[in-house]
């Protein structure tokens, strides 16, 4: 990004802060390279040994939705554990709180950026699933599945990192933070599912039975999305 | 250092801390049991106690951190009473962590910490430069620093963020000569500037030869105040 970019990123109201932690995480990840070396190779072997252990190309055709989005899940807790981890390491989350930034911002900010990572790694998950599980894609299919994947990536994001704030600053947040995600993050992962079946026409389902799951996704990106920016100043302080 | 103002205002001529019994608890044990300090706009103040004594909690409640439960308390003229949040985007505060990301360089760690309060681009510049990381040190991720050297980043970050009351937890703790050395001269080249500067430290003798004052904490109130 260059300088003149960066000019318009001040963190003195909440859409600038925003644009400012989003823009500071991706330069972190663009340094760091743990989605490109890391977690993308993580969630492609998942990939790959589900079709070992199923072995069966009409079971794996038949699983393919539900396989994408367990992958994606697993990987997305990976993210936001390195995502808050970045935050923790040297304590520049306490620093952002006693400089007054506001939390909003913080909250939106890495949403933004956590959703954006996520989005690149659902793409790479669907690509992986018509390779190696033979699912296939129409044209409708595909505004489905495009729709299903911003929407489920933006309801995954806002609630990593709701939970990855309240985790930040508790011991034992390795393995707190999945006990705390996983079952909050349920109707992502059958509404996700269910909306990718459709668009894949797994067993026969029709694309337009999908758009009904889409709103089960809405409902939960914009309740936690609210929430969290709302919550987050308080779960910080506390 | 430009970015702290301190001209000759009614503003300037207020203390920059004045508390007066301030009670602060943590959890139901009060960590402050009615301290009553003042601190004027350039000076260099050290806080020096046992452990636990309450200095660290002293410092948090000086940056908007904690909660003034009883008695009066304003910082850089906002009563922590009422408003401490307001507080905390013009006080700079740095324990033993110093805040920064270390794949970062040095010069987007500080751009980054400015443009929180919309510091200009030469603002930030001028702080790189003011704390001797221009150069090649610029251009270096925090990761591959001294400890010295990530310390005075941090610096460079309070100074982007025109931070006007600095408020440093054991900042000598982990350094080498070298970098205590380095240290207390930026310290002293903030308070020429106009910024104040809160220290605690266990390093009586280093420290009191940065400082014009000496303030004592004891179980959660302010001893005795010693001139420098």
């Amino acid at each position: 990004m260059s300088s003149a970019g960066q000019q318009r990123f001040t963190g003195t109201t909440v859409i600038g802060t925003a644009r400012l932690i989003a823009a500071k995480d991706l330069r972190v990840e663009l340094r760091s390279r743990v989605l490109l070396n890391q977690v993308l190779p993580f969630a492609l072997i998942v990939m790959v040994m589900f079709a070992f252990a199923l072995d069966s190309d009409a079971v794996l055709e038949r699983v393919a939705p539900g396989l994408v989005w367990l992958a994606a899940l697993f990987s997305a807790l990976i993210m936001v554990s390195r995502s808050f981890a970045v935050e923790t390491a040297d304590g520049a989350l306490d620093q952002l709180r006693s400089a007054g930034v506001p939390a909003m911002g913080i909250f939106i900010g890495k949403m933004m950026a956590l959703m954006a990572q996520l989005v690149v790694l659902v793409t790479l998950l669907i690509i992986a699933a018509v390779v190696l599980y033979r699912a296939e894609l129409s044209w409708a299919g595909s505004v489905l599945l495009v729709t299903t994947g911003l929407t489920a990536t933006c309801g995954l994001a806002a609630v990593g990192t709701l939970y990855g704030g309240l985790a930040a600053g508790a011991k034992g947040r390795e393995t707190l933070l999945p006990l705390l995600l996983l079952p909050v993050v349920a109707p992502v992962l059958i509404g996700a599912t269910r909306a990718t079946e459709s668009a894949f026409g797994t067993r026969g389902v029709s694309t337009s039975q999908g758009w009904p799951w889409l709103g089960l996704l809405a409902v939960f990106a914009v309740l936690f999305s609210v929430s969290g920016a709302v919550a987050f100043g308080p779960l910080l302080d506390d | 250092m430009s970015t702290v103002s301190h001209g000759h205002d009614p503003a300037t001529l207020e203390p920059v801390v004045d508390l007066c019994d301030a009670v602060a608890v943590l959890g139901s044990f009060p960590a402050l049991a009615g301290a009553t300090m003042t601190v004027l706009r350039g000076e260099i103040v050290l806080l020096s106690g046992p452990n636990g004594a309450g200095k660290t909690t002293l410092l948090r409640l000086c940056a908007g951190l904690v909660a003034l439960e009883r008695g009066r308390g304003r910082v850089l003229g906002v009563d922590l009473s009422i408003d401490r949040e307001s507080v905390r985007h013009r006080v700079g505060m740095i324990g033993h962590s110093n805040g920064l990301y270390g794949d970062l360089t040095v010069t987007e760690n500080v751009r980054f910490w400015g443009r929180t309060v919309g510091a200009s681009e030469s603002e930030i510049d001028l702080a790189v430069s003011r704390m001797g990381l221009d150069g090649r040190l610029a251009h270096l991720s925090v990761s591959r620093l001294s400890a010295g050297q990530r310390r005075r980043t941090a610096l460079a970050g309070l100074v982007a963020r025109r931070a006007e009351l600095w408020l440093l937890d054991e900042p000598h703790a982990g350094l080498d000569a070298a970098g205590r050395d380095e240290l207390d001269s930026v310290l002293k080249m903030a308070a020429t500037a106009g910024a104040t500067v809160i220290v605690a430290s266990h390093e009586l003798e280093r420290a009191s030869k940065l400082a014009t004052r000496q303030v004592e904490v004891i179980a959660g109130q302010v001893r005795k105040v010693v001139g420098l």
